[in-house]
Order: structure tokens, then C-alpha cells, then sequence
């Protein structure tokens, strides 16, 4: 009597084992297809010179691709443009985003208003974004030069995208208008689900708001403004839509980053080699940074 | 006291100005270039209120004989392109990503949490480091430029995400609920789509809204895989405009507020779906 149960539980899970694998059967097929085989395939090609359209030129050139980007200034004045993207515009959506965010857990009058207001921003298309911001920045009739020249600030109108540095801040100010909703909404998300006990206590203590803020809550907001910062970091490092739209990576090349100089060598000349090189190396980073996020995930879990 | 609260308010209050500024003045600037004569948009100084606002730019990019450039006339074939894929997208991860993800944080298998880790990972590989292979595959099946290898392709990114959300939203189901059902002698099957389902509802208008939103917004493989408008999206047209013609500049504001407008409307009726997605998953930029 008491085997019988024992022995069908058995035969229910090894059941079970088999439905799980027909269940998760046609994801990981399409997986494989779509993203385990590519990968897999631009590693490879990576090791190869070869020209797009004549794939019988192909020769084996093992790590070669790889060593001559190393050693090309073309590709450290690129990684130096995109890690001044990525720094200048993660760090002003974390300061932003924690400001507001902050700002909303607050409650002032219409706060409920300014949430709803965040999601905007966010939701226009990135390409709308930068079209938007690329029509505001115009040099001849473009509203910023509008509004400054009125507000008597600036004498003439400025040619805002013809400088290299200018042109790259200017696409981060672009960027920092369609992120910064994200990392507020998130982060006033996890304001919200914060205990109230220990900065009422520490306020019944004498601590002024400006010490709360800094040695309460934003020790408790650690792990949100961690895993924000990650994702931020993985997403910005690969900018290109904006880019793409805004300034096409000019002016003199100011803002080709990696991702647009990966896409004019592979789609404008055609060289799948180095292409495939540099995008695969954009990968180790990702990959990089997914391990950090992945461990910051199950430590979240772990200490609930 | 309370005058000091009130004053404190006050203060939070004026800072709550700049915010909205800088969130509203792109966007009002946008959508009043976009109700404007080309005329008075490029007049000096500015115009900021229309005088004579016009929607013309807008029926002129709905009634395809009257627009002036080639982007402009196919916008409305390219903006049902956008749906389509974005549709299918969306379809078959809520159907392919609830399979797996209830396997995944429910049944006891093999190799499962290193299933579920690896899946993750894979949401990580940047678009960029697929697009090579997927070009080739593509221009050898003769699936360039049809809307079939974008859905394919957008499964690279959605997919994953989707088993992601799916599965955090089906860990919070109670156990219990199912266990009767299993006790019943329900199938799998059956337990996901009559009980899990279900109770996840919320959960799952959440995923939907968020595919269709990434789907929306990608340029990436739109810009690699589609030529023509057989397949050409939203962002694609877009970019022609910024790039071919430009001097089409009212059409391509009209057209900016139709590409910007699903995805806004979406969000704000959804808004409540939206922050617990952003959270669950910890997602989309």
C-alpha cells in the first residue's frame, strides 16, 4: 500500500520532466535559431576577411580582425566617444532620476500628475526622439536657438551641431529626455514599497531631511539604483538609433560610437570581418556587464 | 509648524516646474510644428502659436495624392506594416513564452535554473552582434524585406525578455491552486491556460504592452532588413524623412506625432501595468 503512491509520484515527475521539455521545446528552438546560432556565426566570421555579397572571399584570418582594431586609433577615438556617451548620460539619468523620483515620493501638490507625465517621454519612439530634438536643435529655425535668442541669451543663432564635443552633448541631452523617465519611474517605485519606521525614528532623532535622505534612504535604494545602472550601462554603451537620426555620427565622425562604426563598416563597406570583430566584442561587453546584473538579481533575492 | 509645512510645499511644488517643463516643452514644440504651415515654421523670429494652425499636414500624409514626398505617400502602408509585425510579435511570445515560462518556475526538470539563467543571458546579446548571420540567413531564404523576418528577427529580443517577465509573474501564483487541480488529475495544459493564465491576467497585459512597445520603437533590423514598402516600419519612414526629405519638414512632424501617438496612448491607459512591468522585469529603456 504504501509503495504504490512512492512509485506513481515517481512516474507522475518523470511525466512532469517531459511536458516541461515539449513546453519550453518550441522557445528554445526559436532561441537557437534566431539568437544562439547568429552569435555563434558572427564569432566565426569574425575570424575571416570577407566582403559583403562575394561570400567566396573568405580568408582565414584568425584572431587578425581583432588585432588590427586593437591597434587602430579609429576604433580607441570611437570607444573613447562611447564611453563619454555612456558615462555622461547613465550618470545624468541616475542623478535625474533619483532627484525626481525623489521629488515624487515627496508628494507635492500634483505629483500624481507629474508620474503620469514621466511615462511621455518615454514612450515616444526613439526615433521620433531624436527627429524631434534634431528639428529643435536646427540651426536655422530650430527652437532652441528660438527661445534663447528671445530670452536674450545668445546674439545670432548657434549652429548647435557642427562642433564634435557639442554635437555629442547635445545627443546625450537628447537621450537624458527619453531615459530619465525610466530610471525615476523605477526608482519611485521602490521609494514607495520602502518601510516609513526607520527615517521617522532617525527623524525623531534630530536628522534633518538632507542626512535621511543619504544615509537612509539611498542605502535602501541600493539595489534598484544598481540594477537601473546596469541595464542603463549594457543599453547605453550600444547606442545607435538616436545617433543614427540626430547626426547621422557626424559632425567629423564626433559621434560615431562603436555600435554606428560597426554598422558602416559591415552595411556601408561591406567588410563582414572587422563588422563581425567589433560586434562581437560589443558582446563580451554585454555579456560582462549581464553577469554583474544577473548576480545583482539573485542577491536581491537572497536577502528577501 | 504648519506654516513651515505649507512653505515646504510650496517649495517642493516649484520645483515640480522644471520637470514638466523639460518633459513637455519637446514634445508641445513637436506637436505644434506639426498643426503649422511650413511657411510659418520657417519664419524669423519664431512663431510659438501658430496663427493659422492647419491640419493639413495630417490629411495630407492620410490622402496619399496630395503629399509631396514618396515617404509621405506610403506613411499609411508603413504604419500598418508597424502593427502587423508588432502584432504577431506580441502574439506569439505571450503564447510561446508562457509554455516555457511556466515549465520553467513550475516543473521539476534537468538543467532548469541553468534554462532559465541562460535565457536571461541571451536577453543581454546586443542586436548589433546577431545582424551579420541574420542577413545572410535572410537574403538566402529570399525573406529580405518581407515582414516575415522582422517578426522572426524581433523574436531575438523579445522572446527572452518575455519568458523573463512571464516567469516573475507566474512565480507569485499560489502553488496551492494548482496542486488541487493536479490533484484532479488536470493536465499541465489545462492547469496553465484555465488557472495561471488567469490569475496572471494583469501580468500578461503588462508583457503584451511592453513587446509591442519594443516592437514599435526598434530601427535597428527595420533599417538592415527592409528596403521597400513591403516591409518598411514606422522609425524607418521616420529616418528617410530626417535623411532623403528633409525638406518635407511638416510631413515629417505630422508623421512624428502618428508614430509617437499608439505607443503614448497605450502607455497612458496602461500606465498602472506599465510601472509594475518596468519593476518585474526591470526592463526596457
Amino acid at each position: 500500500m504504501s509503495t504504490t503512491p512512492r512509485r506513481f509520484q515517481l512516474s507522475l515527475r518523470q511525466r512532469d520532466a517531459r511536458i516541461a521539455l515539449l513546453f519550453v521545446a518550441p522557445a528554445i528552438i526559436i532561441i537557437l535559431l534566431v539568437t544562439l546560432q547568429p552569435i555563434l556565426s558572427t564569432l566565426y566570421l569574425s575570424l575571416f576577411e570577407s566582403q559583403l555579397g562575394r561570400f567566396s572571399v573568405n580568408v582565414f584570418r584568425g584572431l587578425g580582425n581583432y588585432i588590427d582594431l586593437l591597434k587602430s586609433p579609429v576604433f580607441w577615438s570611437t570607444i573613447r566617444r562611447t564611453l563619454h556617451f555612456t558615462l555622461l548620460s547613465v550618470g545624468l539619468e541616475l542623478v535625474l532620476g533619483i532627484a525626481v523620483a525623489q521629488l515624487i515620493a515627496s508628494h507635492p501638490p500634483g505629483w500624481k500628475v507629474l508620474r503620469t507625465s514621466l511615462i511621455i517621454p518615454w514612450a515616444v519612439p526613439t526615433i521620433v526622439t531624436g527627429m524631434m530634438w534634431r528639428w529643435i536643435y536646427n540651426a536655422d529655425y530650430g527652437s532652441l536657438n528660438g527661445l534663447l535668442s528671445q530670452l536674450g541669451l545668445i546674439k545670432q543663432y548657434i549652429p548647435w551641431l557642427i562642433q564634435p564635443t557639442r554635437a555629442m552633448n547635445l545627443v546625450i541631452l537628447a537621450d537624458v529626455w527619453h531615459t530619465v523617465p525610466f530610471v525615476a519611474l523605477i526608482l519611485q517605485a521602490a521609494l514607495a514599497t520602502l518601510p516609513q519606521e526607520m527615517e521617522e525614528a532617525a527623524a525623531v532623532d534630530g536628522a534633518n531631511a538632507w542626512q535621511r535622505f543619504w544615509l537612509i534612504r539611498l542605502p535602501l535604494l541600493r539595489s534598484a539604483i544598481l540594477v537601473a545602472l546596469v541595464i542603463r550601462t549594457v543599453e547605453a554603451f550600444r547606442v545607435f538609433d538616436i545617433i543614427y537620426v540626430l547626426t547621422a555620427g557626424g559632425p567629423a565622425f564626433g559621434t560615431v560610437t562603436i555600435s554606428y562604426l560597426t554598422y558602416v563598416e559591415t552595411f556601408n563597406y561591406g567588410h563582414i570581418g572587422n563588422g563581425s570583430a567589433l560586434s562581437f566584442l560589443i558582446s563580451i561587453f554585454s555579456f560582462a556587464l549581464a553577469l554583474i546584473y544577473i548576480r545583482l538579481l539573485y542577491r536581491r533575492e537572497d536577502s528577501r | 509648524m504648519s506654516r513651515k509645512k505649507t512653505l515646504n510645499r510650496a517649495f517642493l511644488f516649484l520645483l515640480t516646474v522644471p520637470v514638466f517643463l523639460f518633459v513637455f516643452m519637446p514634445v508641445a514644440w513637436l506637436v505644434i510644428s506639426s498643426i503649422s504651415t511650413k511657411a510659418e515654421l520657417l519664419s524669423i523670429p519664431i512663431h510659438w502659436i501658430p496663427q493659422r494652425p492647419t491640419l493639413e499636414n495630417y490629411t495630407n500624409i492620410l490622402t496619399p495624392g496630395t503629399a509631396t514626398s514618396e515617404v509621405a505617400r506610403s506613411f499609411k502602408v508603413v504604419m500598418r506594416n508597424s502593427f502587423l509585425v508588432a502584432i504577431s510579435v506580441t502574439v506569439v511570445c505571450l503564447l510561446v513564452g508562457s509554455l516555457a515560462a511556466y515549465a520553467l518556475v513550475r516543473i521539476q526538470f534537468p538543467f532548469r535554473r541553468s534554462l532559465l539563467l541562460g535565457i536571461l543571458g541571451t536577453r543581454m546579446i546586443p542586436e548589433i552582434s546577431l545582424v551579420i548571420p541574420l542577413y545572410i540567413i535572410a537574403t538566402r531564404l529570399k525573406l529580405y524585406d518581407t515582414p516575415w523576418v522582422l517578426i522572426a528577427t524581433y523574436l531575438s529580443f523579445s522572446l527572452p525578455f518575455a519568458i523573463w517577465i512571464i516567469a516573475s509573474f507566474f512565480e507569485s501564483v499560489p502553488v496551492e491552486m494548482e496542486e488541487a487541480a493536479i490533484m484532479d488529475g488536470g493536465s499541465r495544459l489545462r492547469i496553465l491556460f484555465n488557472i495561471v493564465i488567469p490569475i496572471s491576467a494583469p501580468g500578461m497585459v503588462s508583457t503584451a504592452i511592453f513587446i509591442f512597445l519594443m516592437c514599435w520603437d526598434e530601427f535597428f533590423y527595420a533599417l538592415i532588413f527592409t528596403s521597400t514598402i513591403a516591409a518598411k516600419t514606422m522609425p524607418v519612414a521616420i529616418a528617410e524623412f530626417v535623411g532623403r526629405y528633409s525638406t518635407d519638414i511638416t510631413a515629417m512632424m505630422a508623421g512624428g506625432v502618428f508614430a509617437a501617438l499608439p505607443p503614448v496612448i497605450l502607455s497612458l491607459i496602461f500606465q498602472r501595468y506599465i510601472v509594475s512591468g518596468m519593476t518585474a522585469g526591470a526592463v526596457k529603456g
